[in-house]
């Protein structure tokens, strides 16, 4: 493996890291203040990406400017993670906090299914590719690679200020400090009059938008085809595991562990690809059992 | 006069004679019926673990470890012998089970399944791009093997076959019925409700909850070979996470507070499967996943829970005897 190869596992890992990571802090927030693991997490991103996608192609094909691309995903981010997640936490997770682990998960495993099918009827099976984001942006040649500014530079940034965006917004706003409460503790949360289940609702939102807005990024570099949601989820779930639950840095760090790892094994020992993140997740928390960065909780006697 | 104890007593009985004259009276659904019984012991493994508030989503692994080693011994002896696939392929799930189990049960909730999951999403790849040994997604043809060194022809092979694994399902419900009565099981139950107590009881929880899980992969292991040997082939599908999903929810449809909740959530989740991709092929995921919205929001007990309930408004002397139905998945700390 010579140095250019190197260099461009690396210029993988990283666009592919940044979208990860985007999916999986959504994942860990609403885990964090929710505390329920939400399947349907990949449904939002595949809802970004079709959105996206499908609308872009309408508009370009219309003769609207190109640059138009990045305010849709923004825009399609919000809306799916407002008009799709916040009906199902209002109205569904909302009489669910009741129940144990289990069952949440499954409300929204069924929530999920059932989004599945929704894409299906609204987009059908055929592929989506809408490309317009990343040709706008052209490509930068380092170290004798051409890669596209795009996935190397813009999404990397993105995640970035997402990263920064997040932890200033639950330091510095009066919502975040709300956030931030209500995930260390709830019950004392309630006592000083916090609204909680306002609380929960903006969260799951943000995590939902976060997730869509994922999506929508994702649309610009690969086809948008049935069954993306599952794979996705399935992966920001090892990342979020592999950090600990709840952990925002922690997130980070290990989206750009697996998303090395697994470019890495692109260019090595290409069967091994889609194993890459379960290994590293079985090989953390062996070591690790709370995730890397996770912390111990005490357990009620 | 009809009571509720009476209606409860009599009816498992009638089910099973029901699905014991299926063969006769209704011989279209009899391999669709084998199947759904063979995989109904899956999903009574996963029932033994949701005992212990833990939920799998990789006992897929198990499913088709026995059914992979089913396949090579059939293969390797020319068709082999049902009872040696039988034995080897279960013997082989639990061995497994055991080594990774030592492992796994130091874990809960969402670690546990998590686990699971990437040890089922491992061996699935393993089966995908081993294509020499595994026939990679092609996978493997099972021969039809011998029965007690018969060798019997299609007809009569399927008929053997269906009622040998509804005798299966039967012995498998009563075994595990008495390993949830028995102190070990109750103790798995105990993991769910509060585990630091059970320690400070002197008990070992992991040693518990591995006994446990031995028990629920040899049941996956036995679902397995049999759906293999019906189907007569065995794919890396067997091991995929959607098949693991799949046993999870059919035990929160049937009802995980009981044994019974696995072979009648089985059954009512083909019917529905059935129907749906006939009459609504594009929606019937969705039909699926309302379906199972619908049973945690309203019938948390499943479908067996439903039938307590209704049982217990047309029964003239309500008792309490054998009622299990506080202990609901629901009921957690």
């Amino acid at each position: 493996m010579n140095a250019q190869l190197v260099a461009l596992a690396v210029f993988d890992g990283i666009s592919y890291a940044a979208l990860v990571f985007l999916v999986a802090v959504g994942l860990t927030l609403v885990f964090g203040v929710l505390r329920v693991l939400n399947v349907a997490h990949g449904s939002f991103y595949a809802l970004g990406a079709y959105a996206t996608a499908s609308v872009g192609g309408a508009i370009f094909a219309a003769g609207y400017a190109p640059w138009l691309a990045f305010p849709l995903m923004l825009l399609a981010a919000v809306l799916i993670g407002v008009l799709v997640g916040g009906p199902i936490e209002k109205f569904l997770l909302g009489r669910i906090y009741e129940l144990e682990d289990v069952l949440q998960i499954l409300v929204t495993f069924a929530v999920f299914m059932i989004l599945e099918d929704v894409q299906r009827l609204i987009w059908g099976g055929q592929p989506f590719f809408e490309a317009t984001a990343l040709n706008q942006l052209g490509t930068v040649t380092v170290f004798g690679i051409t890669y596209t500014v795009y996935q190397l530079i813009f999404l990397p940034v993105v995640a970035i200020v997402v990263l920064i965006g997040l932890r200033l917004g639950l330091r510095r706003t009066l919502t975040g400090r709300l956030i931030t409460a209500v995930t260390e503790d709830r019950e004392a949360a309630v006592t000083i009059g916090i609204d909680v289940e306002r609380i929960y609702l903006i969260t799951f939102i943000i995590g939902a938008s976060l997730a869509a807005f994922g999506g929508a990024l994702a649309s610009a570099t690969t086809s948008v085809v049935p069954g993306m949601g599952a794979d996705m989820i399935v992966l920001s779930f090892a990342v979020v595991a592999t950090a600990g639950l709840g952990q925002i840095e922690g997130a980070a760090v290990t989206a750009l562990l697996i998303g090395l790892g697994r470019s890495f094994a692109v260019y090595l020992w290409p069967e091994l690809e889609v194993l890459i993140p379960y290994i590293i997740m079985f090989g953390v928390l062996l070591v690790r059992p709370s995730g890397l960065f996770g912390t111990v909780q005490a357990r009620k006697i | 006069m009809t009571t509720r104890a009476q209606i409860l007593r009599v009816l498992p009985y009638a089910l099973l004679l029901a699905l014991a004259l299926v063969p006769q009276v209704y011989p279209a659904a009899q391999v669709l019926l084998t199947l759904a019984l063979a995989k109904s012991l899956a999903v009574l493994g996963v029932i033994v673990l949701l005992q212990a508030g833990q939920v799998s989503f990789g006992h897929a692994l198990f499913f088709a470890i026995a059914a992979y080693a089913a396949a090579f011994l059939g293969n390797s002896m020319g068709g082999g012998e049902i009872v040696l696939s039988l034995v080897l392929g279960t013997v082989c799930s639990a061995a497994v089970a055991l080594v990774v189990g030592v492992f796994i049960v130091r874990y809960r909730h969402i670690f546990f399944g998590m686990l699971n999951l990437a040890l089922s999403m491992i061996f699935f790849s393993f089966l995908e791009k081993f294509y020499h040994v595994t026939g990679g997604s092609d996978g493997l043809s099972v021969a039809r093997p011998r029965v007690l060194g018969m060798a019997l022809e299609r007809g009569p092979f399927e008929l053997v076959l269906f009622y040998g694994t509804l005798g299966l399902v039967i012995g498998a419900l009563v075994l595990t019925h008495r390993f949830l009565s028995s102190p070990v099981g109750q103790m798995m139950r105990a993991i769910k409700t509060n585990e630091v107590r059970l320690e400070y009881l002197g008990v070992s929880a992991r040693n518990v909850l591995l006994a446990g899980y031995v028990l629920s992969a040899a049941l996956c292991g036995l679902g397995g070979v049999l759906m293999s040997t019906a189907q007569g082939i065995v794919t890396p599908e067997y091991a995929w996470w959607v098949r693991s999903g799949e046993f999870v929810f059919i035990a929160i449809l049937g009802g995980a507070g009981s044994v019974g909740g696995a072979v009648v959530g089985t059954l009512a989740y083909e019917a529905v499967k059935t129907y749906a991709a006939a009459f609504a092929a594009d929606i019937w995921q969705m039909i699926l996943g309302v379906v199972l919205l619908v049973v945690i929001l309203f019938a948390p007990n499943g479908l067996i829970g439903l039938f307590r309930s209704w049982t217990r408004r047309i029964g003239s002397a309500p008792e309490r005897t054998g009622d299990r139905a506080g202990d609901r998945v629901g009921a957690g700390e």
